[in-house]
């Protein structure tokens, strides 16, 4: 307390005398005054510079104290002082050089330094040094990504002396390849930056590529002769690289060649020299077609009113008397051809990543259709009842999972709600559907398929009455949020896998249900012949209506899921009937595994047109319904037909 | 020698009457031509009726005669509107274009035309190039020809691949859905060469014509009815003869007729392609008073209302396909263009707007259930009774 009271008084009674004489970084700060006081993101850099080179550990706080604009200077003498606003208004000063207050002010004698936003990015990129080693680990995290989000040649050797002293694992992991990506791009030694490159050859991370591109990066140049510097490549003209009209706007560009004349241009010529009716003697009315504008333009070009038009001939012998080349910006041709390796050995394996998240995908998408066709396997495959209500079913059940989490806000506890409430709703639906209609159409499948037809225009329009015309959310558990990354180019999120093992689960349920129960036999003998299962003392009737019931109920659990990823509109339902039919018919009726395999290919196929289009997915709908209607040339059947008298016709 | 078709089938004539008194009372009752009591719309939604009933004696031909139920007509509807479309919409661009031009200095070059035809047309979707299905849209003739060419091509291909790998019944009517719904999809894309989502528009102008639309319309008008006459004599003439019988012979049995020595396959193929290439026609009169075609018309649903309409007037006979049409289609377009008064029953007020479909739909359940023979059943069951009266 008393050297502190000391201190005081003896800084209020020298002033800025005795400061000077024992206040380095003051003093380093007054060498730069000018610069700081103009804080101009153009002329800060040699100020930053020089207070970063000090070397002085005090820096590290002058430059946050005035990247948080909280550097003020006294107007009195110009010196440069942290200050923090007191309850009455006044200031309290602080020397940056041993923290002591230096006294109190009021704004009028101070002035605040406000570095805009471009300078406090430089004040940043200056203070990562600092950082790398700050005891606080979050705050070497966060220098570090300052430095992979911005790398700069400067930084290397503040990262590299940081690396030694770093406790942490996971920051000494990423300042070790930080340290050699940045090596590869900045380091003085070829041999290192050659030997940093090689270590990393076919590394997949992004980061990898992004610190390979710049080094690749090439200019075009036109010349006559070989040009200096490292050439990646010469061009022939007129091919894709080089197509001949780019390679004459280079030479235009570079002064080597003239400038076409447009027809635009031509035709303003033309117009400005009307005299009478008459261009160079060809009257006006003859010019129209473009090789009497030509012919008209270079009679004026004879009579000396307009520059020549540069001809195809001209054009070919410019192109036929230049070289164009490729030249890397990089002088070294070592690290140029070490990068190209590295690269083309990471292309390749980003290929073969990129093929196997395709795969993921393409399963993805196939579970998804086996969902929405599974109810269809059964009331479609197994009884031979066409339902195109059956998309109206995958729809109630998707709003049922909406009205359920109006009610429960717990995302979790409402889905396991709504899949069981979903498959009753639906179940019953289907039971009703089943009674009132479809049992009085058995022998008339196209009377199915138009009255089912009827009640899935009725049930779509009811939606929109309800619930009304806009997409309705569905949200799925936070825990399904986020996706299961594997490297950087292979990742898949956790809805799509849950939605896979969904599709597995009720596959082992329809097995299940057909193989292991008694409803499923019942259904099977129905299925081959009523007459007989009826004499049997089998209900058909009940048999019937509990298969659909469960073809209805299961389109209603596909309905939660495929709410949790698509938007649960009126006509969800619509956009997977034709797909779902397809999936039955491709894989073949009657059969679950067809269903599967009929998945599987429309999913895989569809996913294959839309890697080798990928602007286009509508397309790669058409290409797969023409598919389709192809396959079906060969296999009438399906993929997996039955054979035999479980047929039928 | 037999009796001619049409002394045999007396609604032919009773039907092609009707149609030349109603044409010629909406002639006398239009703005155009007549007193004015029926309106320049109104006159074209009774002209695109008219089309649509002439694609519906075609689904009535495909379906009710032949026992296929095809969902991917309104696809060759589609088609024909857009093969007049193409003509309509360059032929009408480059009269602007060519105005516009010789407003300049210089007489327009063939070059500038074309790229000022291509701007207009396909600038909405970033492109000025014509692709090349448009390579015979200046050709009124070609394009005419496509009207038929295309959607008959179309069914040729299709058809065969279907029909000889025998997919039948509900098979196929998925399969058909399917061509219409991929067929809608890539007209969808901007790539397709067909304006994408925007469709063709402006087609109720037709180039070089100054009459005004009250008059044009009439035009259409009377075309609608001169084609679907022409249609419905042809199809009646189809179905009377022993090919109609073949066909009817395949609806019902088609194992029988195949082991009678009959090409199944063959006569199927037939009938669909001919039924293509007069749903193409339909298209054809019915897109240019529409005004605008766009990709949502060739969607599976128009093709799934069709057979509603078909299967609501009563299959197997074609005056049923026509008043079925013109039935559901008129009420349908009452309903929803918000005329039909609302219904308040004190909790809740029930608007036709949204409740339309609803109904329609219950009502296209029922009419299955009970009443498979749609509305023509009701006069064959008029005509049970009243022997006396033949009509």
């Amino acid at each position: 307390m008393k050297s502190l009271l000391l201190a005081l008084c003896f800084a209020l009674s020298f002033g800025h005398l005795a400061l000077a004489q024992m206040t380095p970084v003051q003093d380093v700060l007054q060498t730069q005054r000018a610069l700081i006081e103009k804080s101009s993101r153009r002329t800060i850099g040699p100020a930053i510079d020089a207070l970063v080179a000090s070397g002085l550990p005090q820096m590290q706080n002058v430059l946050e104290v005035w990247q948080g604009k909280q550097m003020w200077q006294r107007k009195a003498d110009g010196l440069f002082l942290a200050a923090t606003k007191n309850d009455d208004g006044s200031y309290t000063l602080q020397s940056f050089d041993d923290g002591a207050e230096v006294g109190t002010a009021t704004s009028t004698d101070l002035k605040q330094l406000k570095p805009n936003s471009g300078v406090r990015a430089m004040i940043a990129t200056a203070l990562v040094q600092f950082q790398l080693s700050d005891s606080d680990p979050a705050k070497r995290a966060d220098a570090l990504d300052s430095i992979a989000r911005d790398p700069e040649a400067a930084l290397l050797a503040p990262l590299r002396a940081s690396i030694e002293g770093e406790q942490d694992a996971a920051i000494l992991a990423r300042k070790t390849r930080l340290e050699r990506l940045m090596s590869m791009a900045y380091d003085d030694d070829i041999p290192t930056r050659v030997g940093a490159i090689n270590d990393m050859s076919g590394d997949l991370g992004v980061d990898f590529r992004a610190t390979l591109n710049p080094i690749l990066t090439t200019k075009r140049i036109v010349s006559q002769t070989m040009p200096e510097g490292n050439i990646a490549r010469e061009l022939t003209v007129g091919t894709d690289a080089l197509p001949r009209i780019q390679a004459y706007d280079l030479m235009i560009a570079g002064g080597d060649a003239p400038l076409q004349i447009t027809a635009d241009a031509r035709d303003a010529v033309l117009e400005a020299n009307i005299i009478a009716g008459r261009i160079a003697d060809i009257p006006v009315i003859q010019l129209s077609t473009e090789s009497a504008r030509d012919r008209a333009y270079d009679a004026l070009v004879t009579g000396g009113l307009a520059a020549p038009r540069v001809t195809q001939e001209d054009i070919d012998a410019s192109l036929a008397s230049f070289r164009f080349f490729d030249v890397y910006d990089e002088p070294s041709e070592a690290v140029t051809k070490a990068a190209e390796a590295a690269l083309a050995a990471s292309e390749t394996r980003v290929a073969i990543s990129q093929a196997a998240d395709l795969g993921l995908d393409a399963l993805s998408l196939a579970s998804i259709y086996f969902l929405a066709a599974i109810g269809l396997a059964i009331t479609f495959g197994v009884m031979g009842v066409i339902n195109m209500a059956h998309g109206e079913f995958i729809m109630m059940g998707a709003y049922t999972g909406y009205v359920v989490q109006l009610f429960v806000p717990n995302h979790t506890a409402s889905i396991l709600i709504a899949v069981p409430l979903a498959f009753v709703v639906t179940f019953a639906a289907g039971v009703a559907l089943e009674r009132l209609v479809v049992r009085w159409l058995y022998h008339r499948p196209l009377e199915t398929l138009l009255a089912t037809f009827g009640v899935s225009i009725a049930l779509q329009q009811l939606a929109k009455n309800i619930f009304g015309t806009q997409a309705r959310p569905l949200t799925s558990p936070a825990w399904l949020d986020g996706a299961w990354v594997i490297n950087d180019v292979v990742s898949i999120s956790y809805i799509r896998i849950a939605i896979f093992i969904l599709a597995l689960l009720f596959l082992a349920l329809f097995l299940f249900i057909m193989k292991r129960t008694r409803l499923g036999l019942e259904t099977r003998a129905v299925t081959q012949n009523p007459k007989m299962a009826a004499s049997m003392g089998i209900n058909p009737d009940r048999v019937n209506m509990l298969t659909f019931g469960i073809g209805s109920g299961i389109a209603g659990i596909a309905g939660v899921a495929i709410g949790l990823f698509a938007k649960v509109t009126s006509e969800m339902g619509s956009d997977y009937i034709v797909q779902s039919f397809m999936t039955v018919v491709v894989g073949g009726v009657g059969n679950i595994w067809g269903t599967l395999a009929g998945a599987a290919m429309i999913g895989g196929f569809q996913k294959g047109v839309e890697f080798l289009n990928p602007s286009n997915t509508l397309a790669a709908q058409t290409y797969m319904i023409i598919f389709i209607i192809i396959f079906i040339q060969f296999r009438p059947r399906g993929i997996i037909a039955l054979k035999g008298r479980a047929a039928g016709d | 020698m037999e009796r001619s078709f049409i002394a045999r089938n007396p609604s032919v004539l009773i039907f092609l009457s009707i149609l030349a008194l109603f044409t010629l009372g909406v002639t006398i009752l239009s703005e155009g031509l007549g007193i004015g009591v029926i309106s320049t719309s109104f006159v074209k939604v009774l002209g695109k009726t008219l089309c649509l009933c002439l694609i519906a004696i075609a689904m009535d031909l495909i379906w009710g005669y032949t026992g296929i139920l095809s969902l991917g007509h309104f696809a060759f509807f589609g088609l024909g509107g857009y093969m007049i479309g193409m003509w309509l919409m360059y032929e009408r661009t480059r009269q602007i274009v060519e105005t516009s031009l010789s407003e300049g200095v210089l007489p327009p070059t063939p070059e500038e035309i074309s790229t000022g035809i291509g701007n207009q047309i396909f600038g909405v979707v970033g492109s000025s190039e014509f692709p090349l299905i448009w390579a015979f849209a200046d050709s009124l003739m070609v394009q005419l020809a496509f009207v038929v060419v295309v959607p008959g091509i179309l069914a040729l291909v299709f058809g065969w691949l279907a029909f000889r790998s025998r997919v039948t019944g509900v098979y196929l009517s998925i399969l058909t859905q399917a061509m219409t719904l991929g067929l809608s999809l890539y007209l969808f894309q901007n790539a397709s060469g067909l304006r994408g989502n925007n469709g063709l528009s402006g087609l109720q102008n037709l180039p070089g014509v100054t009459a005004p639309q009250s008059v044009v319309s009439l035009w259409f008008f009377w075309a609608s009815a001169l084609a679907l006459a022409l249609g419905y004599l042809l199809v009646a003439w189809v179905v009377s003869g022993k090919f109609g019988s073949v066909i009817q012979g395949i609806r019902d049995n088609e194992a029988r007729v195949r082991f009678l020595g009959y090409s199944v396959e063959t006569y199927k193929l037939a009938v669909f392609t001919l039924t293509a290439c007069i749903s193409g026609i339909a298209g054809a009169l019915y897109y240019p008073q529409a005004g605008i075609i766009n990709p949502a018309e060739v969607a599976p649903i128009a093709s799934i209302y069709l057979a509603v309409w078909v299967a609501i007037g009563g299959r197997g006979r074609l005056y049923g396909a026509v008043i079925g049409t013109a039935f559901v289609s008129l009420v349908s377009s009452w309903f929803t263009g918000g005329q039909a008064p609302d219904v308040p029953l004190g909790f809740y007020t029930v608007k036709w707007v949204d409740w339309w479909l609803v109904l329609l739909g219950l009502s296209f359940v029922l009419v299955t259930l009970y009443a498979p023979n749609g509305i023509g059943g009701l006069i064959d069951l008029l005509k049970s009774r009243r022997k006396e009266t033949d009509a």
